[in-house]
């Protein structure tokens, strides 16, 4: 056993004289009184090792006994982590039956009694690989792979395998040999460094299909593809946290990952009560059944928000060796570059732009980087999605988080102020905002083959109307209303209708929070023509007039059940209004 | 809930007598066996262990070091800031350390150390309890729930500490705790006569710092009310409500701190760690499932409006949304901001505990209002108004009059009934763009008149810009 004794405290940080050699990153326990806490190695120098401790450091002394454990920070992979609360070291919550979380407290990451119905894939004698499938069980809804250890290196054989029966989670199903003979058994359950990628792929493939949310302003102006990258910064209250509930919910994916990464915890709450409430529309079973909370909120440690994020990434990338479409959400990145700007604060090191640590850009775009659609060793494929927030100091996108994950990921959702003051929800800038899929020719053909041949092309003409709406309004601001010609308030008024016809969707809603890319194209269609349409104003006040018309009667059909009776009622209302409209031009 | 075993262990005081390092906030000596974050006394000034490197502890002196010599004497207490808890507390009026400030006994009880651990989250409840305060721009437009955290953004010259207080009182809760953060002496005066005057003199206590004691010492404020808050809410299953006033003093006092430690400062000279140390406070803020609930109503000083500045931005991303105070000079009374405010728990409640045009009502009405801001700007650029934009800027005085102004005191249905009027007045019902089923019912009843509130307690609520004196004599009625 290597040992240490603390040297020094500085809040979180010990320093510890080290009796032997210790490895960076290495995890540690710090004996106080009865419990250990958790801490990792950051930093070593000479015999002096520099730790992070995961806990508070309240009432720690100097000659306090800290003993290394020769590993480092890592999760436990098995079947039983969907529908798990979690906090960022993967202690399981409801284990915790107390209603403060004390001090030292730990506990199994599964249900280690666990009982499983395997069923074997993987046959004698076959050449196996780490992330080789050897069987499955049925975990919730989706087929839980029980898969050939990551940390396995090189091949091996299947020397035996268990037949198709109910076993422990521990228990061995199958016996490997390695090319000098010798032999390991697998069980169900096996652990992986968080801070290292989790590989078990064949390749890395560029994004080609849509991940269909349901909300307007991203399926239509800025999609995000699967196996696609994309942040969402806005300054308080803009609406990150409910965006991304929104993007969890109907996201059409596998498995969702959500990391609350040194947020409220009444938010988690929410999820907690709603997502067992709530249907699966993929598969029928409860929303809880494929999501898996990472719950470290705001008043947890900060060097276990830093864990956080991850231990859902390697959970992702977990289910998608399994050849899932996972989705990983990560509310607010912010908090975890936070952390460790106070730890490297704290270790005095050089510090960067607004005092962030110098290596933050290659730290995020590490993170970043692993997400992605890839192929599988036997060839079929998998996807990360992810999803980070961004909460910039003041608001002000010029900050080095924003900047470092600008630069790290595809799509950009740029949640406005002023539109979130407005009540104009979800308040993502369509202009300020990007996905660079719209310039994937795959992401477009794909587009062009579900949605409709001339998607893209429609979908840029409604960018250019918002623009010119928007380059109307500052002139009419400028010189008045009746200083500019009509036409400007009509430009002005067709990008309102846009802006509160297809932008604008209140999550609260049941019947307008989803819609499906049928009632997407239907709606797009409908409000080109319009566009298209040239009206014979005698004033600019009748333009008002008409347009708030218009939207008032689409924000009913926004209300109604697609197709039903009431759907097409106000249809035909609208119909009627235009034709009346056509007749006086 | 214990308190931490190592440091009972201790059996004798040691007493030190050699300093070897003094800065303007800190003293650092020789010691062994000390535990990290413990007291101790300086000279018999209170002073906490900040950093400990081999046998150098160095210790954050409250009250500032001024005086203190090499040869001070220094005494270890074996814990950390604790507090002794009982029922006995109620009623009373403490200094941060919790030594009674109003000449009574010391109270008895369990002794706890502050700053405890965080609420594990699946044992927390959601958040379902409506408080009602008779305040629209509260009740109508930012709904508050028991459990929940918010802040009062305001300037230094609005009535902040007036508005808490009528909240608090109003709020129906068993028991309201006062953190008092730097608060002027004539302020303190103000809540504890308020206070006391109730009925039930023993649902309050008061943690003060005043702007007499030393800055630093602010810092044990917030962690001393919230200790006595858990005690009430998980022993006693009560719903407490704790009002810290002013939380940027608190986080000036951490500013001095970190700045004297030679910390790098990120921005606005505020510690890196400035939302961490914020979110541990306000996160204590919880409904347990046995009913007992800690709600927190905070006031965060702002200069000129600024919610950019490092310290009310921090607050508004930990808590869960915040009010403005604003005044409008229109109608001549402060209001709470329709724009900037925000309640991100009301829509737990709204149209489903409340009436079910709620949310519908609420989000046109605040629409309007934008439009008639609008209005405001052309007319100041010297154009013509049309004449939707005279009917919104009709709206909208009426608007901030009868709904947005801090001395409203009626109920929601009320309120909503007022807000049809409202539209009804001035406006087409395709103009509100409100689900049609609401305009079916609700528009056809509404009568476009808003008569006088007859119980509206106007009179008794001016306490808007008046003196100390006057505002003492106020009589808030209980609910
Ligand atoms: N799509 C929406 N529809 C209706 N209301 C919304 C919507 N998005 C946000 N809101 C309102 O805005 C509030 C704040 O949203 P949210 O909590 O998502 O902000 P945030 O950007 O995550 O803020 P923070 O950075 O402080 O966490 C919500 O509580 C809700 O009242
Ligand atoms: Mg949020």
């Amino acid at each position: 056993m290597r040992t240490g004794k603390v040297k020094g405290i500085i809040s979180n940080l010990v320093i510890v004289a080290a009796d032997s050699a210790v490895a960076q990153n290495e995890i540690c326990h710090i004996r106080l009184g009865k419990i250990f806490l958790k801490a990792e190695v950051i930093k070593v120098i000479g015999s002096d090792a520099y730790v992070q401790v995961f806990e508070n450091t309240r009432g720690l002394k100097v000659g306090d006994e800290v003993i290394f454990q020769g590993h480092l920070l890592e999760v436990t992979l098995g079947p039983g982590i969907l529908s798990k609360k979690y906090d960022g070291l993967q202690n399981d919550l409801d284990k915790v039956d107390t209603v403060f979380l004390s001090s030292g407290y730990s506990t199994d990451a599964l249900d280690m009694n666990s009982e499983w119905n395997f069923i074997p894939l993987a046959k004698q004698g076959e050449i196996v690989f780490a992330g080789c499938w050897l069987g499955e069980v049925k975990e919730k809804n989706i087929p839980h792979k029980i898969m050939v250890p990551f940390k396995l290196d090189g091949e091996y054989q299947i020397k035996s395998i268990a037949e198709a029966g109910r076993y422990k989670i521990t228990d061995t199903i199958a016996m490997l040999r390695d090319k000098n003979g010798n032999e390991i058994e697998v069980s169900m359950v096996q652990k992986w460094p968080v801070i290292k990628p989790l590989k078990g792929y064949r390749e890395k493939l560029r994004p080609y299909k849509l991940l269909e949310t349901g909300i307007r302003v991203i399926d239509m102006m800025n999609p995000m593809a699967e196996g696609g990258t994309g942040f969402i910064p806005g300054p308080f209250g803009s609406g990150k946290t409910v965006l991304q509930h929104a993007i969890a919910r109907q996201a059409k994916v596998d498995v969702v990952i959500m990391v609350a990464c040194g947020e409220r915890a009444n938010e988690i709450v929410e999820i907690f009560v709603e997502f067992p409430q709530l249907n699966d529309p993929q598969t029928g079973g409860k929303l809880i059944d494929r999501t898996v909370i990472i719950a470290n909120t705001s008043n947890m440690p900060v060097a276990s928000r830093q864990a956080s994020v991850y231990t859902g990434i390697t959970i992702a990338e977990y289910y998608r060796a399994m050849g899932l479409k996972v989705l990983v959400l990560a509310d607010s990145t912010s908090r975890w570059a936070q952390a460790l700007r106070e730890m490297s604060n704290r270790m005095e090191e050089l510090p960067g732009p607004d005092a962030f640590p110098m290596d933050l850009p290659s730290v995020i775009s590490n993170f970043y980087a692993r997400a992605g659609e890839v192929k599988l060793l036997n060839d079929k494929s998998g996807s990360i999605t992810l999803v980070g927030t961004v909460s910039p100091a003041g608001g002000n996108l010029k900050e080095p988080v924003t900047e470092a994950t600008k630069k790290a990921t595809h799509s950009f959702y740029a949640l406005s102020q002023s539109r979130a003051d407005s009540k104009r929800y979800p308040a993502i800038d369509p202009i300020e905002s990007y996905s660079k899929f719209l310039e994937y020719p795959e992401v477009v053909l794909y587009l062009q083959q579900t949605i409709a041949p001339n998607w893209k092309t429609e979908v840029v003409k409604m960018k250019d109307r918002l623009l010119q709406g928007r380059e109307a309004m500052e002139q009419i601001n400028i010189l008045g209303d009746d200083n500019v010609p009509v036409e400007y308030h009509e430009k002005f008024w067709k990008a309102e209708l846009i802006d509160f016809v297809v932008l604008q969707q209140d999550a609260f809603d049941n019947v307008d929070a989803f819609t499906s890319l049928e009632r997407l194209y239907d709606m797009q269609t409908k409000i080109a023509e319009i566009c298209e349409m040239h009206f014979q104003f005698s004033s600019y006040e009748e333009v008002g007039v008409f347009f708030r018309s218009i939207i008032n009667l689409f924000k009913q059909i926004n209300y109604s059940i697609y197709q039903s009776e009431e759907f097409k009622n106000f249809n035909r209302q609208l119909d009627k209004i235009l034709n009346e409209n056509k007749q006086t031009v | 809930m214990k308190i931490n075993k190592q440091f009972k262990m201790q059996s004798f005081k040691k007493i030190y007598t050699r300093v070897t390092q003094l800065t303007k906030a800190t003293c650092t000596l020789e010691a062994t066996g000390v535990g990290y974050e413990e007291m101790a006394l300086v000279d018999g000034k209170s002073a906490q262990v900040i950093k400990i490197n081999g046998r150098n502890v160095t210790l954050q002196v409250f009250e500032g070091t001024e005086g203190i010599k090499t040869d001070a004497e220094v005494m270890f207490l074996g814990k950390a800031p604790s507090l002794r808890l009982s029922d006995e507390l109620g009623g009373r009026f403490f200094n941060a350390y919790g030594e009674p400030i109003d000449g009574k006994y010391k109270p008895q009880g369990k002794e706890l150390e502050i700053g405890g651990p965080s609420v594990n989250p699946v044992r927390r409840k959601q958040p379902f309890d409506l408080i009602e305060t008779g305040i629209a721009g509260i009740d109508l437009n930012n709904t508050l729930l028991a459990g929940q955290k918010i802040p009062f953004f305001a300037d230094a010259d609005q009535p902040y500490n007036s508005v808490i207080a009528i909240v608090a009182l109003r709020a129906n809760a068993d028991r309201i705790i006062l953190g008092g953060i730097g608060l002027s002496n004539d302020d303190y005066l103000y809540f504890k006569n308020l206070f006391t005057n109730t009925d039930m003199p023993e649902r309050i206590i008061g943690f003060i710092n005043t702007t007499e004691d030393p800055a630093v010492e602010r810092l044990l404020i917030p962690d001393m009310t919230l200790t006595a808050a858990e005690y009430f809410a998980v022993e006693k299953n009560e719903k407490v409500l704790v009002l810290l006033t002013d939380m940027t003093l608190y986080c000036d006092a951490l500013s001095i701190v970190s700045n004297r430690m030679d910390q790098i400062p990120s921005k606005d000279s505020m510690p890196g760690s400035l939302y961490s140390d914020l979110a541990k406070i306000y996160e204590k803020s919880v409904q347990l499932p046995s009913g007992g609930s800690i709600t927190m109503i905070s006031v965060t000083t702002i200069s000129e409006g600024d919610i950019t500045h490092s310290i009310p931005d921090n607050t508004g991303y930990i808590t869960e949304g915040q009010l403005f105070l604003r005044r409008d000079t229109e109608i001549g009374k402060v209001i709470i901001d329709p724009f900037r405010s925000l309640s991100r728990l009301k829509q737990l409640v709204i149209g489903k505990q409340t009436r079910e045009d709620h949310p519908q009502v609420m989000n046109a009405a605040i629409r309007l209002y934008a439009d008639a801001a609008k209005a405001k700007t052309k007319l100041e650029n010297g154009f013509d108004l049309s004449d939707y934009d005279k009917r919104a800027l009709k709206f909208a005085k009426e608007y901030a009059r009868h709904l947005l102004a801090i001395d409203v005191n009626i109920n929601i249905s009320r309120m909503l009934d007022i807000s049809w009027n409202l539209f009804k007045q001035n406006f087409q019902p395709d103009e509100l763009g409100i689900r049609k089923k609401f305009i079916d019912e609700y528009w056809t009843k509404a009568t476009g008149v808003i008569e006088e509130d007859k119980n509206s307690e106007e009179g008794n609520m001016s306490f808007v810009n008046t003196s100390f004196k006057q505002r003492n004599k106020l009589d808030v009625k209980w609910q």
